[in-house]
């Protein structure tokens, strides 16, 4: 029996990719290593080698295929005892998706409307909605990916203001770990694209220092889990200094990167740090859901004058939303969004868990409960004045976050509804959270410690006194 | 004159910048200037501990008692171009920075003209007009912050470069390290000075660090290292002369340490029974900055005692001012309880 080559998983959240090039044709000798095809993840593209030794026998998947799930057979490779006959008994379908001819141009892989299927779930579009005030009525909308927006916010920035400049570990050269500054490096230059080493202390404290002396540093942690080794200067010298300062002196800053799990990387790669900076006065703390978000509130925080968290999510990089067309979108920090209007209950979410929540509210209305769902985007200063206008409507809440329920951001949801709309719930407000455990690795394990739709209907409707 | 290598450093006053009378005196205005200033510290640091013991000045307070010769020296050879950053022993860097007397003293006694408006304290003011970057409480946090001033003055090519003070204590955190590292590789215009008072609280540099002198800490960087007699103003003034012409030159990043000496406790609270009253003692009348160079200036004939002591009553005058202005000065309003949190975008 000839011998499947698989479409390789190349990155923890890869669940498909595009086969961009195959460098050994059928009849060629491949000897393991040796590299055979190149594929096109939503990250970079990577060369794949051979496992095993034999003869490329059949292409399964040609070049310029787009969105090949994992684990689909792409090519068939004959033994040293075997002929092109073994290939006819083998599977010789070819199960890309959307296989395109070889000059089909390679665009990011184009997801169906309203979201798709991925790892994680779906990611519903946030509509819907009340249209936001800052865009003008019949403005055009481009589909693009919340990595295009992030980084067209970071371009647009630094083509307004010299003092804006990019650092981190791989932002320039590599293009980013996760992609997200890709092709900076080329329109701005190394004095302000900036490649630094793995020194977060280091490099977070310098970034500071040089928002201090007047230039609007974007620092880029690969992930927010690396930045707890540069918490002292994002605490004790980014948030306080004005304070301490009496205002003489403060520090216009953005420390972005993506926060929360990714998938099956485990406890030390995996937290929500949305609660923890949530808590220090003087910082502002944004975690975006959509595209659009991502690039307006990028654009309003890198302006801002004050430190800002922007906590990004890798499991949303890669999905596309409606973004507007305009010169200068600029989305106000502090101002949560209503992304579903309902009446029964009011879901909250930030990030990554506004997808879950919006897909709770669809199995919600199937049984009659309809789900107002907000997108909190601001963590602080949190825009209670929203939140409570809902619940007075609503009369219940239900807070989701993908962080530990202890001293969360529901807890806070908790007790903001105790003071400000007590008299309005019908019900206690509920918390649905990350278990109260490390993140586990194991597939199932990992599920179950994280915030799910099902969680969140149940969560409803217990609020809502229905079984 | 010599220049340390890149992997070496001087014993102590081996260095020809050195101490000593050997080379040639700055001019006497330079002279007074230098005596002035260091005169000036050391009274206003010693009204700051009095205040202390009155129960004027609360929290912690670190003075700067025996150690003035080192931020007079390298403040002269700035221009105003360049920016100073330091840690919590900071009251002699703001006032050799310019900074008045008056609002620091008020800042100590927590009132509302202080420099911070009474919201920092002794180790948190800030002069953006003076380029005086704080007061930093957090040891060695100042370093990484340090190498990010100078990082936008090379960004802006302003031909500025930064002095990141720190102590023998913050040479053991390992943000130095990542910053000497940054530093280095961008070339960044930034002079680390290390003020080795011998001490770390109660911890004395032989039982916090290990290797040889703290000047070659950038070794492994590339980082050339000088020592120089942080008691001498004059050698700590020509030492820093030399270095900062090389800085802007553009050739990097490089470490001065400055071999000096506290008087006082490492706080207010300080027992200090880590060291003998015979060193502090022995310091005092074998070492002290000020008293050296009152020597050599009348000995030089570049004044006299009518003079030093016409300048002391001087200084015990503006000490004594700010002194009444910190105390008469009202606390802050309520309402700044809840200001400076945020700059209103």
């Amino acid at each position: 029996m000839p011998t499947e080559i698989l479409m390789p998983a190349l990155s923890p959240t890869m669940t498909e990719g595009n086969l961009a090039r195959w460098v050994k044709k059928e009849g060629e000798k491949v000897a393991a290593g040796d590299v055979i095809a190149e594929i096109e993840t939503d990250k970079a593209t990577m060369e794949v080698e051979a496992v095993d030794e034999g003869t490329l026998g059949r292409i399964l998947v040609p070049e310029g295929s787009e969105g090949v799930q994992v684990n689909t057979p792409i090519a068939l490779l004959l033994g040293e005892d075997e002929d092109a006959a073994a290939l006819d008994g083998a599977a010789a379908e070819a199960p890309a998706r959307r296989p395109e001819p070889a000059e089909a141009p390679k665009a990011e892989a184009k997801q169906p409307e309203g979201g798709k299927e991925a790892a994680g779930g779906a990611f519903p579009a946030t509509t819907p909605a009340p249209p936001e005030p800052e865009v003008p009525e019949g403005t055009e909308m481009v589909r693009m990916t919340v990595r295009e927006a992030l980084r067209d916010a970071m371009a647009e920035e630094m083509r307004r203001d010299d003092t804006v400049f990019l650092m981190g570990e791989e932002v320039a050269q590599y293009q980013g770990a996760y992609k997200v500054s890709q092709g900076l490096l080329d329109e701005f230059g190394e004095r302000r694209v900036i490649d630094t080493p793995i020194t977060e202390h280091g490099f977070a404290g310098l970034g500071v220092g040089a928002g201090m002396a007047g230039l609007r540093p974007i620092v880029e942690f690969m992930t927010w889990n690396f930045a707890m080794q540069a918490m002292d200067q994002i605490i004790n010298s980014a948030a306080k200094t004005l304070y301490m300062a009496g205002g003489e002196l403060g520090c216009s800053i953005v420390f972005r990167g993506p926060n929360g799990a990714a998938s099956r990387v485990a406890a030390q790669h995996s937290q929500d740090y949305a609660s923890w900076y949530m808590h220090c006065p003087g910082l502002k703390v944004v975690a975006p859901y959509s595209a659009a978000d991502a690039k307006g509130l990028l654009k309003a925080a890198i302006r801002d004058p004050n430190p800002v968290i922007f906590l990004e999510n890798e499991m949303l990089y890669g999905q596309s939303f409606e973004v507007p067309r305009l010169d200068d979108f600029v989305v106000p920090i502090g101002k949560a969004k209503i992304v579903r209007e309902g009446r029964h209950v009011t879901i909250t979410g930030y990030s990554l868990m506004v997808a879950r929540a919006l897909e709770a509210a669809a199995v919600l209305a199937e049984q009659g409960i309809e789900a107002e769902v907000i997108d909190l985007r601001t963590l602080r200063p949190l825009d209670t004045e929203t939140i409570v206008e809902s619940v007075r409507k609503t009369n219940r809440l239900v807070s989701v976050e993908e962080g530990w329920p202890v001293a969360g951001v529901g807890s806070e949801l908790a007790a903001v509804m105790m003071e400000q709309a007590f008299d309005w719930l019908d019900a206690p407000v509920a918390r649905v959270a990350g278990k109260d455990v490390p993140l586990p690795y194991a597939a199932n394990l990992e599920k179950m410690a994280l915030p799910q739709v099902e969680d969140i209907v149940e969560a409803a409707k217990t609020v809502c006194y229905r079984k | 004159m010599s220049t340390a290598t890149r992997s070496g450093s001087k014993a102590r006053g081996a260095d020809k910048g050195g101490s000593g009378g050997q080379q040639a005196l700055p001019s006497r205005e330079k002279l007074l200037d230098l005596y002035r200033e260091m005169l000036m510290i050391r009274r206003f640091e010693e009204k700051a501990g009095q205040l202390y013991g009155m129960g004027l000045i609360g929290g912690f307070c670190h003075l700067y008692i025996g150690q003035e010769a080192v931020a007079v020296g390298i403040q002269h050879a700035l221009t105003e171009a360049d920016s100073v950053i330091t840690g919590y022993r900071d009251h002699g860097h703001m006032l050799v920075c310019g900074m008045e007397p008056r609002r620091v003293m008020a800042e100590l006694t927590g009132r509302a003209t202080g420099y911070s408006k009474g919201k920092g304290g002794s180790m948190h003011m800030f002069a953006r007009d003076k380029k005086f970057y704080g007061g930093h409480g957090i040891v060695g946090a100042q370093v990484p912050l340090g190498s990010g001033i100078a990082f936008a003055h090379k960004y802006r090519g302003d031909g500025g470069l930064c002095v990141a003070y720190m102590g023998d204590g913050a040479v053991n955190q390992g943000q130095v390290y990542e910053s000497f590292n940054m530093a280095s590789l961008w070339q960044l215009p930034v002079l680390y000075v290390i003020e080795n008072n011998r001490y770390g609280m109660g911890t004395s540099v032989q039982r916090a660090a290990a290797g040889p002198a703290l000047c070659e800490r950038g070794h492994a960087y590339g980082i050339p290292g000088h020592q120089v007699d942080g008691m001498d103003v004059v050698a700590v003034l020509e030492k820093a002369k030399e270095i900062t012409g090389e800085i802007r030159a553009g050739k990097g990043p490089v470490i001065l340490e400055a071999m000096t000496y506290r008087y006082r406790g490492h706080s207010m609270s300080d027992p200090a029974k880590y060291r003998t009253k015979e060193e502090v003692q022995e310091m005092r009348e074998k070492h002290d900055p000020i008293e050296q160079l009152k020597r050599r200036m009348i000995e030089g004939k570049a004044a006299t005692e009518e003079q030093l002591k016409e300048l002391d009553k001087e200084v015990r005058g503006i000490v004594n001012d700010a002194a009444r202005f910190s105390q008469d000065s009202p606390e802050p309003d309520a309402a700044e309880l809840w200001t400076d949190v945020l700059v209103e975008a």
